[in-house]
């Protein structure tokens, strides 16, 4: 009965790296600006299309991957500067359905641009399984987790050690008194919104190997990555990598002992019970907003 | 404190107690209104009044004490269950409805004493539209009575924020309440303001004869409309009485009354 | 100063059924009946999201699945289980109020963007149970057989009968919005909107309010459902998810938020849209997304509020000349 858990646990535990990644990029921008990026997804979609399209145009694998990252680096900005910003002061219900507007966009542009196909990104070293300790693990998904956790530690540095890092943590407690010190209120959401594209796209681009991708994955993975952001408690950048590994494993196991057609629904109801019982998630402090 | 000094209360706090995890707002708190009375609830900051308003008004529970209003225990009653129990407060950072007319803002005041069957509403049933004209009639009554009434077609939002503060004060007054607790309601008002909203105050307890409660820091608004003030100091009552005994009262004076405006 | 409150709103929902039912005569041909009956049912349901959004404030990303309960719930009824029309349609209608009910218990009590993650979570899981319960849905593939609406005897089998019902229900919803939201109700929920201490502190139950108002516009959706299923003869999931459910958001927006009307006119617009994109194939996701983020960003009172400031504009210039 319990044969196939090692493949499971790996093929969980990279998913849910991913989605952890995909968590991160939330917590980023939340803890900048306290909005809620539901375009975020498509941040992530954005990684793995362009990804396959740098390919196509010639770039060698890594050099097409670095290029789709910083695009959609730079798209995240574009989206902070054109459709955030100017609604400063406006109900927050409105930056909810910007972000939900620019979400559309993105996914219609990337429609247009790639078409509907599903497509393949090539793995980055190859597909010879590793076999080990009752598991085939894809070299791929050494890389997902390889990446993850490189990418933890540099925000961890980047956090604690620049000037920048710390600046947006500011603005993270305390808007006003950031920018009563000098700190660019405006520049560090700038900043969140790129860095937040950034991190998407790798989590979208290391993901497509396996999982294949095309111009609407971005709603289901947004979605998932901000399960797993409330799973971890929201704010908590470590806790949401914690929460997408959670979440990923629990995927995989339902998938695997349940009912495969149902996966997808494991995450939301998992987020579902995370909103109505325990709102703060694993990690975080009570004192969400409720009635 | 003399429970003669409070005969008859229209409002009765008794060993009230209210902890925010480990910090105690109000502790073992005796707090009475007596009816027909504007009673004045004052103490430097942090000594527990908002939290006294909040208790009364059911948006924060007391852990331990009662209260009792007009006789009733209402400390079990969920908050919007308090209007219909007699006691409505006007707030110290204005909540004007702010996307309705003035009119609109005054007639939601009557919710708790309006009453049709939804379906009245949706069919524009006889009983539905006697309702909503009583109502209408009410509300502008109150809006007159405050110096609004010119003002009954204008988005509240656009009123200035002294036209506000009444609008506020017409809204609670058309709720009929028993008790009328007022939370700052000289903040940010000039002298002229606060001169006139002294007025007003008087004439709600003689003309309207509700019962007021009021917490304020500018004391010579205090002084002029208050038959009865009480005192707190961390969270526990220091003192009770009429203006001229808390004037002249020593622990009030060391407490704060010195430091004042 | 004494104005009639009554029949203000029943003259105008009745001006605006004769209109309904007149505009037919200009259209070309029947092709663009069906699209009008699409149109309206989608204005059903706008106008019930705009009460729970434009007037409660209340976001819900996830009221497709409202629409889909409806549908699927008067399709099993009328086919497998062979019950008369009507009795499928009170039921379908009586389920998606009821499953509102119970999401609504836990759901009201988030706020902002939690409230509108619950409310795409739930969205998401009931389009996935509509997939994926093969058995009684029919899975992705649809489910067909669905019978031709037909009342006290007499089957509505062209499209123009239908519209006609259609339109008359239409109507109706229209001004049981325009009466609900002039009255203690309607108050309580701007009210709750703006301020719910405020609203709390006069007497106002915020929970029972917001469900209220979530349940009477699931009930609105599933209504909705049940003429959609019985006019098309045949539902597939893919009507009713995600993707709709923002579509619905973007009528209620571009239409103006506390706007009856509004909601309307976003509804009829946007459902006419597609069309005159047709041509356009894969550009109609790209113009929603558009329409939203501009709305947004250059009209955020929508439709129904340029109307008001630019016809209190126009006052203000005549009172001007007048003097």
């Amino acid at each position: 009965m319990l044969s196939g858990a090692p493949q499971y646990l790996v093929s969980g535990l990279t998913q849910g790296a991913a989605y952890g990644l995909i968590g991160l990029g939330f917590t980023m921008i939340f803890n900048t600006t306290g909005i809620i990026n539901f375009a975020q997804g498509e941040f992530v979609m954005l990684g793995g299309m362009l990804a396959v399209w740098f390919l196509g145009a010639g770039l060698p694998l890594l050099l097409a991957v670095l290029a789709a990252c910083l695009v959609t680096a730079v798209a995240g900005a574009l989206m902070e500067r054109l459709a955030i910003r100017p609604l400063a002061g406006a109900p927050a219900i409105n930056a909810v359905i910007i972000t939900i507007g620019v979400s559309i966009l993105l996914r219609g542009g990337a429609m247009l641009a790639f078409g509907k196909d599903t497509v393949a990104l090539p793995a980055f070293s190859g597909v010879t399984p590793i076999l080990t300790l009752g598991a085939a693990i894809q070299p791929q998904s050494l890389w997902v987790l390889a990446v993850t956790l490189a990418l933890l530690a540099g925000l961890r540095l980047f956090f604690a050690a620049t000037i920048q890092g710390k600046a947006m943590l500011a603005c993270a407690c305390q808007q006003k008194a950031a920018s009563l010190v000098g700190i660019s209120v405006a520049r560090m959401a700038l900043l969140s919104f790129g860095i937040s594209g950034l991190i998407g796209a790798v989590a979208g681009a290391i993901l497509a190997p396996i999982t294949m991708t095309s111009f609407d994955v971005g709603t289901m993975l947004g979605v998932k990555g901000f399960a797993a952001c409330i799973l971890g408690g929201l704010g908590n950048p470590f806790g949401a990598a914690a929460g997408g590994l959670v979440l990923g494993v629990l995927e995989s196991f339902g998938a695997g002992y349940v009912a495969s057609g149902y996966k997808d629904a494991f995450a939301f109801i998992v987020l579902l019970l995370l909103l109505f019982v325990k709102p703060s998630g694993l990690f975080g402090k009570a004192g969400v907003e409720r009635v | 404190m003399p429970a003669d000094a409070c005969a008859p209360p229209l409002l009765d706090v008794s060993g009230a107690t209210v902890r925010f995890g480990g910090i105690h707002a109000l502790t073992n708190a005796d707090f009475c209104i007596p009816d027909g009375s504007v009673t004045a609830l004052i103490g430097p900051n942090g000594a527990g009044k908002t939290t006294m308003l909040n208790a009364i008004t059911g948006m924060v529970s007391i852990n331990e004490g009662t209260i009792h209003l007009d006789g009733q225990d209402i400390a079990g009653l969920p908050p919007h269950k308090r209007a219909a129990a007699g006691v409505v407060r006007t707030f110290q950072n204005l909540e004007v409805f702010t996307s309705m007319t003035v009119l609109e803002n005054v007639m939601t005041g009557r919710h708790a004493a309006t009453h049709y069957p939804i379906l009245a509403s949706l069919l524009r049933t006889p009983a539905f539209r006697r309702a909503e004209r009583q109502c209408r009639e009410i509300a502008l009554d109150c809006l007159e009575f405050v110096g609004l009434a010119d003002a009954h077609k204008t988005p509240a939002g656009d009123l200035p924020y002294g036209r506000q503060r009444l609008l506020e004060m017409a809204r609670a007054l058309a709720a009929a309440p028993k008790l009328l607790l007022l939370d700052e309601p000289a903040a940010g008002l000039n002298s002229k303001e606060t001169a006139q909203l002294g007025d007003l105050i008087l004439a709600i307890r003689d003309k309207r004869r509700v019962t007021v409660g009021l917490v304020e820091h500018d004391m010579d608004l205090i002084m002029r409309v208050s038959d009865h003030i009480t005192v707190l100091n961390f969270g526990h009552p220091l003192a009770s009485g009429t203006p001229d005994q808390i004037q002249a009262n020593p622990d009030v004076i060391k407490a704060y009354l010195g430091e004042e405006e | 100063m004494k104005r009639p409150l009554a029949g203000q709103n029943a003259i105008r929902a009745l001006l605006f059924l004769v209109a309904l039912l007149v505009a037919p005569l200009a259209l070309p041909n029947e092709y663009y009946l069906s699209i009008a009956i699409l149109g309206c049912l989608n204005a059903v349901i706008a106008v019930g999201l705009n009460l729970l959004l434009g007037y409660a404030g209340q976001i819900s990303l996830g009221h497709a699945a409202f629409y889909g309960i409806g549908a699927y719930a008067t399709a099993l009824c009328t086919t497998r289980l062979g019950l008369p029309i009507p009795a499928g349609m009170v039921i379908g209608v009586a389920l998606a109020a009821a499953v509102a009910w119970i999401v609504a218990v836990p759901t009201l009590k988030l706020k902002g963007h939690y409230l509108a993650m619950a409310t795409l979570g739930f969205g998401i899981i009931v389009s996935i149970v509509f997939n994926e319960a093969v058995d009684i849905t029919g899975g992705p593939s649809g489910y067909v057989g669905i019978p031709r609406l037909a009342l006290l005897g007499h089957e509505f089998d062209t499209d123009r009968g239908y519209y006609n019902v259609v339109a008359v229900v239409l109507a109706a919803v229209v001004l049981l919005a325009l009466n609900l939201m002039k009255s203690r109700t309607g108050r309580a929920l701007r009210a709750l909107h703006v301020s719910e201490k405020a609203a709390q502190s006069l007497g106002i139950d915020i929970a029972a309010h917001k469900r209220f108002v979530f349940v009477l516009s699931a009930a609105l959706a599933g209504l909705a459902g049940v003429l959609y299923a019985h006019y098309l003869g045949f539902i597939a999931p893919a009507s009713f998810g995600f993707s709709f459910s923002i579509q619905l958001v973007v009528m209620v927006i571009l239409g103006g938020m506390a706007s009856v009307w509004g909601s309307v006119a976003g509804a009829l617009f946007l459902t006419a849209l597609p069309e005159a994109l047709r041509d356009f194939e894969n550009i109609d996701i790209l113009v929603y997304g558009a329409i939203l983020v501009a709305t947004i960003l250059f009209l955020p009172d929508g439709l129904a509020g340029g109307c008001t400031r630019l016809f209190r504009k126009f006052r203000r210039t005549e009172a001007s000349h007048a003097r």
